[in-house]
């Protein structure tokens, strides 16, 4: 099982990329929320894979037996919530950013650094 | 006498209360903004508790959930540690008093919520053991950072708010990603037994391909070149209070990391420090040449921070007690100076209107008081002696030569006048030329007496350091041997069990 997940992985990566390297927003935001998946899934391959038991010790019994790694599970989950409510805030952000720039592509989002008013010399050319 | 539980979970549950407080206090501004001054002066007070046990170099740690190390979540403060949550919890008094009297356009319901929020994740960030909680603090600290820089909903905010959302997101994946690979190698999250761990990995490639992914995901926070581009696209179009929360503490969060990382996780190699130290040249040189081709207050002290930064990192590439105690005293330094200088940035856009230099001018006259505090910081982070930047810069330089990276020690004396450069631009454009347009006219009610007495605390902590370094340089020569003999840190973490009184 390792080796198609670690494959999957790479896949998930490779188009998380692509789609970040994107200038529309829209694009962008699909790209980290793979991105995110690719480190939950990430975890969980680097926690190993065994068996599927769950970690729960027996009535009588002090140790564990042979089970599931709990640890990247708990793990995930909680990256799945910060990257959910992240994701959350990013769609948010993205729709009042098209409501009041009327894009959502990055190259034509110039307020915060328009191109010229920086040096002197473009400061005299406005003038 | 306060049990090390109590603490060390005193400086994350005070700002906790904050947030909730200043939710509950909403519709009520006036007393919202009382309320965020005191519980910013209950964190000041649990910070100075924390390093009045530290400073003796005993080191308390604790475990939540009655888990033992390296199990659960330890929560630990060294002399590093106590230092940042100090400082930490200055700027918040600092800032929160600077409020006080802030204009009502920049003053939203918002601010007081995330702005405690901030200092929480911030010093999460910093107190705690264990490299997944930290992935969780950063996360915190990052979430409240989105909200502030967008509080207005400007165009201007919209779009600096997409770029640094975006950028920050990718980055902190790549963080995540590298602690799921440091948990595969190692098996373990809590950063004492890590350092113990991790020497013992046979393939010493693997180490270095996670090491550079740790610095590849705490560059981007700490902004070094060449992921610094969040920083100048974003930050100037925050309003002045959040512009200098932001500037003191999310760049110094990310050296802080790096510091932490590169003591105890991963000590520097020789090649590490290769590529350490050509990162902080070039982080020193993109900065401070940034910074000198523009002509908006708040672009130019943006691209300083970068520049200051690479001060920062030069101390982790030589990694010697001394340069270490460098790194550490520059930290200090920086926040508090840096603050500073964008507050007196907000107090002249009040006055003048604008934050063009070539639009204002003539403040040595409007405003003297204004001008006399402008010099202490400009002058301190261009490194005059007698004051803090000078002490900083000599214990960044003379390890530097010491350790015979004399490319080092060049870069950061001459960026040192650089920077004087830009501060000379400063001065000269917003307080000694006559301006060209008459400044408009102030509404009469307006007040800058809070405004005024942080930036006087501020440039007053500034002159203390300045003109008595030695308690500050011996506070910090100790942070740094506690770093590069971390023995006593890991033996605090792991031998340290939840013990409730």
């Amino acid at each position: 099982m390792g080796p198609i997940y670690i494959v999957a992985i790479g896949v998930m990566a490779a188009i998380a990329a692509y789609l970040l390297m994107s200038r529309n927003v829209l694009r962008m935001v699909l790209g980290l929320l793979l991105l995110g998946n690719v480190a939950n899934l990430t975890i969980f391959v680097a926690g190993r894979m065994g068996p599927s038991l769950p970690p729960i010790i027996v009535d009588g019994q002090t140790t564990v037996a042979v089970s599931a790694n709990p640890l990247p599970q708990a793990l995930i989950l909680t990256a799945i919530v910060i990257s959910f409510s992240l994701i959350a805030f990013t769609v948010v952000l993205l729709n009042k950013t098209y409501q009041s720039l009327r894009t959502v592509d990055t190259e034509k989002m110039r307020e915060a650094e328009p191109i010229e008013s920086n040096s002197e010399f473009d400061i005299k050319q406005a003038k | 006498m306060i049990s090390s539980h109590a603490l060390l979970t005193l400086p994350i549950l005070v700002p906790l209360s904050g947030l909730a407080l200043t939710t509950l206090l909403w519709r009520m501004p006036r007393l919202q903004r009382i309320a965020s001054l005191v519980v910013s002066g209950m964190f000041l007070y649990s910070a100075i508790a924390l390093i009045n046990v530290t400073i003796d170099g005993t080191i308390p740690a604790t475990q939540f959930g009655s888990w033992k190390a390296p199990f659960g979540i330890s929560f630990v403060a060294d002399n590093l540690t106590s230092a940042m949550v100090l400082i930490t919890a200055i700027m918040s008094v600092v800032v929160a008093l600077y409020h006080l009297t802030e204009s009502k356009e920049n003053s939203q319901p918002m601010f007081h919520p995330l702005y405690h929020g901030l200092l929480l994740g911030v010093t999460g960030a910093f107190m705690t053991g264990d490299i997944f909680n930290m992935y969780v603090w950063f996360e915190i600290m990052l979430i409240a950072s989105f909200g502030l820089l967008v509080i207005e909903g400007t165009k201007e905010q919209l779009d600096a708010g997409v770029k640094y959302v975006m950028l920050n997101l990718v980055m902190t994946t790549v963080f995540l990603v590298a602690v799921a690979f440091l948990y595969g190698a190692t098996g373990t999250l809590n950063m004492a037994d890590l350092a113990n761990r991790v020497p013992t990995i046979e393939n010493t490639g693997l180490v270095s391909a996670l090491a550079l992914l740790f610095l590849l995901a705490f560059a981007s926070k700490a902004a070094l070149f060449p992921l610094f581009f969040w920083l100048p696209a974003s930050y100037h179009a925050a309003s002045t209070p959040i512009l200098a929360i932001f500037a003191a503490l999310l760049t110094k969060v990310g050296v802080y990391a790096i510091v932490r990382c590169f003591t105890l996780i991963f000590p520097v190699t020789e090649s590490l420090a290769i590529i350490i130290g050509i990162i902080a040249v070039l982080t020193m040189v993109t900065g401070v040449l940034g910074a000198a081709s523009h002509f908006d207050i708040r672009k130019i002290l943006s691209f300083h921070i970068i520049s200051q930064v690479g001060y920062m990192l030069v101390g982790v590439a030589i990694s010697t007690p001394l340069a270490l105690a460098g790194s550490v005293l520059y930290i200090v330094h920086h926040i508090v100076v840096k603050a500073n200088l964008f507050l007196i940035g907000g107090v002249i856009r009040r006055k003048t209107g604008s934050y063009q230099l070539k639009e204002i001018g003539g403040l040595h006259r409007t405003a003297p008081f204004l001008a006399i505090m402008f010099c202490i910081p400009a002058l301190s982070l261009a490194g005059f002696p007698p004051l803090s930047g000078f002490w900083a810069k000599y214990l960044v330089v003379k390890p530097s030569l010491d350790a015979g990276t004399w490319y080092l020690a060049a870069t950061a004396l001459i960026v040192g006048v650089l920077t004087l450069y830009s501060m000379l631009k400063i001065w000269n454009e917003a307080f000694w030329k006559t301006p060209k347009l008459p400044p408009p006219a102030q509404a009469p009610c307006v007040s800058f007496t809070a405004q005024y007495i942080a930036i006087a605390i501020l440039s007053t902590i500034t002159l203390c350091i300045g003109l008595n370094p030695e308690p500050f340089v011996t506070f910090s020569i100790e942070a740094a041997n506690q770093l590069t003999n971390n023995s006593s840190y890991i033996n605090a973490v792991l031998e340290s069990s939840y013990a409730p009184h």
